[in-house]
């Protein structure tokens, strides 16, 4: 009755420091196919941290991440060459950064931002990349007259769905996404946050989202992992830590928030 | 019968931290268990524990002591200790719940709630779709609301967006907190009679249900929550 039963990616113990100053210590947790992992905490709580050593981008100090590679292998993220770690942050993964300006190529138009994935996985006919860096551009609702413009001429959420459309092109299996929402007016963030969760259910991705907004993860993830100063407080379901919180810092998280 | 569902010396209370730590007792060494093809209504009085057991059921309130076991295809799964991947997939094949309030997600129109759980199994859109219009006329909620987000929608519309929602798939496990508080007589007969039809195909249910007419009408047996109430500690 169980099916999918191994883990796309399992995190085990993982610590990383900034000299002394602790990022994160002793995180452990494992993600399946098609699941999304919210992590929340306040403000300095090491979120952007673990996001960066799960995603390669930081070498830990302690520990080890897993993920399980289209071909069913086990691949040490920390232990395979830069190559493959390339190869797989080109094909198999999808980073959204907090600032779109940390994501995109400012000096190249919107469709070459699109386009630019494809070509990286090898793709070389020019009327195919532009027809998917179209569809992509329609998908995250950027109107497709805006396909020569430069994003600097972009608003704030027109960038940060443009670089969704960028990191999804290439059909990752696995996304990490820090503060996705993160400075944008309600009603956009509505409408992103809508676009998610439909690219989500509908390829069967798997993601792990770093907030600081509750209702966000109520309405994406699967799971949660409170953290607070480096540490995993309280991880579970999203419902039952949200409407059970038992570590007395999730409880005040919770009640400090109103929620919808 | 088959029984479908097992509770264990189930034990709860709630540790307010925020609070200064107030202990609040709900209960204790509670044991129930329930078969294929009943309704069974908890009963006591508000504020006695009826819903924490039912999200305790549903691993929606974490369970500190005993077990809640659920049959799940030929297995058992204990939704007190189950890796959340295993609860996950429990709520999506066998246990359906409708809770007093509809959760709306915004910008997803009423239709897509409903056909939710069936996409969920890999139902594909048309036929999904059809299944939600056709709950969603029965329970008479008018064609021109189906592509709207329930947001607007009014108290007793919610609830049958929700009641729809939760029994699209005929799940062999079914929790029902108040189904049909705030529904006119008509829409309650609806529910009723939907309920009815989930126990007749062999749904183990646990319900709560304020109204007796309602109570009387659809269930097969009451259990009293309030005979495991926890003393103070
Ligand atoms: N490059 C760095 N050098 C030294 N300390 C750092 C560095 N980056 C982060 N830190 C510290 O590590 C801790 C965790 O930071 P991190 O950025 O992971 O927090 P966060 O949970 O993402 O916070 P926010 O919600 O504000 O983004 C903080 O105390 C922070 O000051
Ligand atoms: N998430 C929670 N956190 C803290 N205490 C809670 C929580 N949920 C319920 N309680 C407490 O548990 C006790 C039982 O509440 P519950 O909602 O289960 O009662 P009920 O029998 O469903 O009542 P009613 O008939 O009024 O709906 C109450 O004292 C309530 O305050
Ligand atoms: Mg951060
Ligand atoms: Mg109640």
């Amino acid at each position: 009755m169980f099916i999918d039963e191994t883990p796309l990616l399992t995190v085990e113990n993982l610590s990383y420091f900034y000299g002394r100053h602790r990022g994160c210590e002793g995180v452990s947790f494992d993600l399946y196919p098609g699941e999304v992992m919210g992590v929340v905490g306040e403000s300095g709580s090491g979120k952007s941290t673990l996001l960066r050593v799960i995603a390669g981008q930081d070498r830990p100090d302690a520990g080890t991440v897993t993920y399980r590679d289209r071909l069913d292998k086990d691949l040490d993220i920390h232990r395979i060459s830069e190559a493959q770690l390339r190869f797989l942050t080109r094909t198999d993964w999808a980073f959204v950064h907090q600032n779109p300006r940390d994501g995109l190529r400012m000096n190249v138009s919107a469709g070459a931002n699109v386009g630019e994935r494809l070509m990286a996985i090898g793709q070389r006919h020019y009327g195919e990349i532009r027809g998917q860096a179209t569809e992509w551009l329609g998908r995250v609702e950027v109107d497709t007259n805006r396909i020569d413009d430069l994003p600097a001429t972009f608003s704030g959420g027109m960038q940060q769905r443009l670089q969704i459309a960028r990191n999804l092109v290439t059909g990752p299996r696995l996304v990490f996404m820090d503060e996705p929402t993160g400075g944008l007016d309600v009603s956009v963030q509505a409408r992103l946050l809508d676009l998610i969760r439909g690219l989500v259910s509908r390829l069967g991705l798997s993601a792990v989202i770093v907030t600081h907004d509750l209702a966000v993860v109520r309405l994406l993830a699967h799971r949660l992992l409170v953290m607070k100063d480096g540490r995993v407080v309280e991880s579970g379901l999203t419902d039952q830590v949200l409407d059970d919180p038992q570590h007395p810092y999730s409880q005040l998280l919770v009640s400090s928030i109103l929620q919808t | 019968m088959t029984t479908m569902l097992k509770l264990e010396r189930v034990g709860k209370s709630f540790t307010l931290h925020v609070q200064g730590g107030v202990e609040i007792p709900v209960f204790e060494d509670l044991e129930l268990s329930v078969d294929a093809g009943e309704c069974v209504a908890l009963t006591g009085s508000s504020g006695v524990g009826k819903t924490t057991l039912m999200r305790m059921i549903y691993a929606n309130y974490t369970v500190p002591e005993g077990r809640i076991l659920v049959r799940h295809g030929d297995d058992w799964v204990d939704m007190a200790s189950a890796h959340p991947h295993a609860v996950l997939e429990v709520r999506r094949r066998t246990m359906g719940y409708v809770s007093q309030f509809l959760r709306v997600v915004p910008r997803v129109p009423a239709i897509d709630i409903v056909a939710e759980p069936l996409r969920a199994l890999g139902t594909d859109v048309e036929a999904a779709r059809d299944k939600a219009a056709e709950l969603l006329t029965r329970l008479n909620v008018p064609e021109r609301l189906w592509s709207l987000s329930p947001m607007t929608f009014s108290g007793g519309e919610q609830q049958r967006v929700n009641i729809a929602h939760g029994v699209a798939h005929p799940y062999p496990v079914l929790l029902l907190d108040e189904p049909t508080a705030s529904l006119d007589a008509e829409n309650r007969a609806v529910v009723l009679s939907l309920i009815d039809e989930a126990r007749a195909r062999g749904a183990a249910i646990v319900g709560i249900f304020h109204d007796q007419e309602a109570r009387d009408a659809v269930t097969t047996r009451s259990f009293s929550t309030a005979d495991y109430t926890r003393a103070a500690a």
